[in-house]
C-alpha cells in the first residue's frame, strides 16, 4: 500500500480493505526503514496514530470527513504547528513551539489528514540542496545504498543535535537519530529547499506533503527526487503562519507521486484566507482532470532562453523529447522568447535579500527562539543573539539586504531589481497573450548532484546557479508544476517544468497529466520494510 | 541513451494519437545555449566595502558579520547584483507584487482569537511575572576597532 497513489489510497480505504491505523503504521516503518535519509526534523508518530484511530472510527461509521480521511502527510518545518515545534531548520527557532496553526495545516487536520511530522529543509528555506540545516542535510532515496549504510551507521555514534530539547509538548517526539556526519557524501542531494517533503513523498513515507516556494525550493527537489512538485498561483493557497522568506514571492507548494493527488490536494487546500490578505478572494472551484485527454487544441511555448549555459545533455534531450512528443500528439508548439530570463536570478537575489533583511528582524531573542547571554545593552543581546541563531546563509543575505537597502543604495539597487522584475513579468504575459498557453521547460540544469560536489561551492552561489529556471516564475507569481519525465544514465529522476498563466492551475495540471501518461515514470521502488529483517 | 527507450514506452493503447517518437530537425528546443554569462568587463568596477560602511551595517543587520568570510560574501552578493545595470529600465515602473492591479481583503479589526498567554509567554527565554526582559536600550553596539580582513 506504500505504493499507492493518495487517490487509489482513499480509495482502499474508502472501500474498507485497509484502515487508516494499519495505513498509519505501514508509513511510520517506512519512515524507520529510511531513517538514514534524514528526512523529519520532529515526528508526531504518536499524534498521527491517534488521527488515524479516528479516521479508522469514522470510516467504519461511513462519517469520512473528505478525500483526505486518514492519508498520512508531512509538512516542511516552515508551516506553523501549534503544539510542535517549529524550528525552520534554524538554531534561532530550535526551541519554538507555535501556539497555532498555519491555515495549511489547520486545511488539512479538519479534512482527517494524518500528519506524521515536520520535515527537514534548509535553514530559512534559503538554499537549493537541503544541506544546510542544524539537522543535518537531506539525502536523496534514488542510487542510495541503504545496505551498507545501515552496518555503518550501527557502528558509528550519531550526534543528537538537539538533546537540550525542553519536552513542551506531550504530542512532541525528541529525534536522537539526525544524520549530522557528513564524513561519507557520494549520495546524492534532495535539492531544496523543501528536500525532506520532496524526499517523504518519493519514498513512499506519506501520500502528500506540503513544502514552500519562493525561488523554486519546492520544483527543485520535486525534480531531483522524481515527484510532483506544484507551485501555484501567488495568492491561491495562504501563507498565514508560513515562516516568511520573501513576503512577495513566497508560496505553500504540493508534492505528490502524481499529477491527480495534486488536483487533491490543490482542491482541500485552495481558496481565500481571511488570515492572509494577499490571497485573492474570488471562490476557487475545486476540479478534476479526465483520463482521456486532448491536446490538440494546446498551444504549448518553448522558452528559447530556458537553453542556459552549462544545461545538461540528458536534461535537454528529455526536454527535446517531450516538446517532440506533443507537437507529434497534435499540440501546436512554438519556440517563444522570455528575453529577461538571464537577468533574473540576479533581481531575484537583490529583492530576497531586501525581504530576508525585513523580514528577520523580528528575531531578536526576546519573545521567542534563541537568546544569547550578552546582557550588556539590548543591541549587544541582540547582534550576539542573530550571531548564533542564524547561520552564514542567513547572515549574508540580511547583510546584502541592508546593503541593497541603504538610503544611497536604494533606488540603484532595490528599485532596479522591482523594474527588472516587472520586465520578467511582461515576459510572461506578452508570451501568454500571444496565445501561449503553457510553457515547457526543464526544471533543473541536470539531474541531482553528489553531495560531495554540491559543497564544493557556497550556499550562494548554488543557488544561483541552480534556481534558473524557476524563480522567473515567482517573480512573475503564475503557477508551475515538475513533472518527472524520465531517468538519466545513471538511474537519477529528470524532471521538466510546466509554466502555466495565473489562476489556470486546470489547464497547467491538464497538460501535466498528459506528459505523465506518455512518459510511465519508473517511480522509485523501496523493499517493503516488513520484508527487511 | 538509457532513459529514452523508456520515455518512448508510452500507453498508446485507446489513443486517438500517433506517438512517433522520431529524431526531427525542426524541434523546437534551441539545439545551443541562447545566451551566454555575463562578460565581467562591461560590470562597474567592484565594489570594495569601507570600514564606515561595515559599522553601519553592523549597526543595521545586528548579525556581527565583520569578518573576512562575511565582507567578502557581501562583496560577491554586490558584485554579482551589478549585473542589474547591463538591463535598460528606462521608464519600467517597479513591481512590488504581483497583486497590484487587485483590492486585498482587509478583515474586521475584532478579536476571533487569543487566550493563549502562557503558550506566548513559554517560548521566552527570560520573563518575570508577565514580561518579557530586555537589557537596557539606547546604547550602541561598540564598533570594533579592527576588522579581521
Amino acid at each position: 500500500m506504500l505504493g499507492l497513489t493518495l487517490k487509489e489510497t482513499a480509495r482502499v480505504l474508502n472501500e474498507g480493505s485497509v484502515t487508516a491505523a494499519e495505513l498509519c503504521a505501514a508509513c511510520v516503518a517506512r519512515a524507520r526503514q529510511v531513517q538514514q535519509l534524514n528526512v523529519f526534523i520532529t515526528e508526531t508518530y504518536d499524534m498521527a496514530g491517534q488521527q488515524a484511530a479516528e479516521s479508522t472510527l469514522r470510516h467504519r461509521q461511513g462519517s469520512r470527513l473528505h478525500v483526505l480521511d486518514g492519508i498520512p502527510v508531512t509538512i516542511k518545518d516552515a508551516f506553523s504547528t501549534a503544539g510542535i515545534r517549529t524550528t525552520c531548520s534554524s538554531r534561532i527557532l530550535r526551541d519554538y513551539v507555535p501556539p497555532y496553526n498555519a491555515t495549511m495545516v489547520q486545511r488539512l487536520v479538519d479534512r482527517g489528514a494524518v500528519l506524521l511530522g515536520k520535515t527537514n529543509m534548509d535553514e530559512f528555506a534559503m538554499g537549493s540542496g537541503s544541506v544546510d540545516s542544524i539537522f543535518g542535510p537531506v539525502r536523496n532515496p534514488w542510487k542510495y545504498n541503504f545496505q551498507t549504510r545501515h552496518q555503518e551507521q550501527d557502528s558509528q555514534p550519531i550526534r543528537d543535535s538537539c538533546h537540550d530539547l525542553k519536552p513542551k509538548s506531550m504530542q512532541m517526539r525528541t529525534m536522537h537519530h539526525h544524520v549530522t556526519s557528513t564524513e561519507d557524501s557520494d549520495w546524492f542531494i534532495t535539492g531544496g529547499s523543501s528536500g525532506g517533503s520532496a524526499v517523504a513523498v518519493a519514498a513512499g513515507i506519506c501520500k502528500a506533503a506540503l513544502g514552500s516556494d519562493t525561488g523554486g525550493s519546492v520544483r527543485n527537489p520535486a525534480s531531483y527526487c522524481g515527484v510532483v512538485g506544484l507551485k501555484p498561483t501567488y495568492g491561491l493557497l495562504s501563507r498565514h503562519g508560513l515562516i516568511p522568506l520573501v513576503n512577495s514571492l513566497d508560496v505553500p507548494g504540493i508534492f505528490t507521486r502524481c499529477v491527480d493527488d495534486a488536483v487533491i490536494m490543490l482542491g482541500a487546500l485552495a481558496g481565500h484566507d481571511p488570515k492572509d490578505s494577499t490571497t485573492v478572494s474570488d471562490p476557487f472551484q475545486p476540479f478534476s482532470l479526465p483520463e482521456h485527454i486532448d491536446i490538440t487544441r494546446l498551444h504549448v511555448g518553448i522558452p528559447k532562453e530556458y537553453h542556459a549555459p552549462h544545461l545538461s545533455e540528458e536534461t535537454l534531450s528529455t526536454w527535446k523529447r517531450a516538446a517532440d512528443m506533443l507537437e507529434d500528439a497534435g499540440a501546436r508548439v512554438s519556440q517563444v522568447s522570455l528575453p529577461h530570463t538571464p537577468y533574473s536570478i540576479v533581481c531575484y537575489s537583490v529583492l530576497c535579500a531586501a525581504e530576508v533583511a525585513s523580514n528577520m528582524a523580528r528575531y531578536d531573542g526576546l519573545e521567542f527562539g534563541h537568546r544569547g547571554s550578552d546582557h550588556s545593552s539590548t543591541e549587544a543581546l541582540y547582534a550576539q543573539t542573530r550571531h548564533e541563531g542564524f547561520n552564514d546563509v542567513v547572515r549574508g543575505r540580511i547583510l546584502a539586504g541592508n546593503y541593497f537597502l541603504l538610503k544611497r543604495h536604494y533606488d540603484h539597487y532595490f528599485t532596479q531589481a522591482q523594474r527588472i522584475r516587472r520586465l520578467i513579468a511582461n515576459d510572461f504575459r506578452k508570451v501568454f497573450e500571444g496565445g501561449v498557453d503553457i510553457l515547457l521547460t526543464p526544471t533543473t540544469l541536470s539531474p541531482a548532484r553528489s553531495y560531495r560536489w554540491f559543497v564544493q561551492a557556497d550556499n550562494r552561489t548554488r543557488t544561483e546557479q541552480e534556481d534558473v529556471f524557476t524563480q522567473p516564475v515567482n517573480l512573475a507569481g503564475i503557477p508551475a508544476v515538475n513533472v518527472p519525465v524520465s531517468l538519466s544514465e545513471d538511474g537519477l529522476p529528470i524532471g521538466l517544468q510546466l509554466i502555466g498563466q495565473s489562476f489556470q492551475e486546470k489547464t497547467l495540471l491538464t497538460a501535466a497529466k498528459w506528459l505523465e501518461q506518455q512518459v510511465n515514470f519508473p517511480h522509485l521502488q523501496l523493499p517493503d520494510p516488513s520484508e527487511m529483517s | 541513451m538509457n532513459h529514452l527507450p523508456r520515455l518512448c514506452r508510452a500507453p498508446l493503447v485507446g489513443r486517438p494519437v500517433l506517438l512517433a517518437i522520431t529524431r526531427r530537425l525542426s524541434s523546437k528546443v534551441p539545439p545551443e545555449p541562447t545566451w551566454e554569462e555575463v562578460d565581467e568587463t562591461k560590470l562597474p568596477k567592484p565594489t570594495k566595502i569601507d570600514k564606515d560602511t561595515i559599522d553601519h551595517l553592523e549597526r543595521l543587520a545586528l548579525v556581527d558579520f565583520a569578518n573576512k568570510e562575511g565582507i567578502s560574501r557581501l562583496e560577491a552578493a554586490i558584485r554579482f547584483a551589478d549585473q542589474m545595470f547591463l538591463v535598460d529600465t528606462t521608464g519600467v515602473e517597479p513591481m512590488d507584487s504581483v497583486l497590484e492591479d487587485r483590492e486585498l481583503y482587509l478583515r474586521a479589526d475584532t478579536v476571533t482569537e487569543g487566550n493563549c498567554k502562557d503558550e506566548i509567554l513559554r517560548n521566552a527565554g527570560k520573563v518575570v511575572e508577565d514580561y518579557f526582559v530586555a537589557p537596557p536600550g539606547n546604547i550602541p553596539l561598540p564598533k570594533k576597532e579592527e576588522y579581521d580582513r
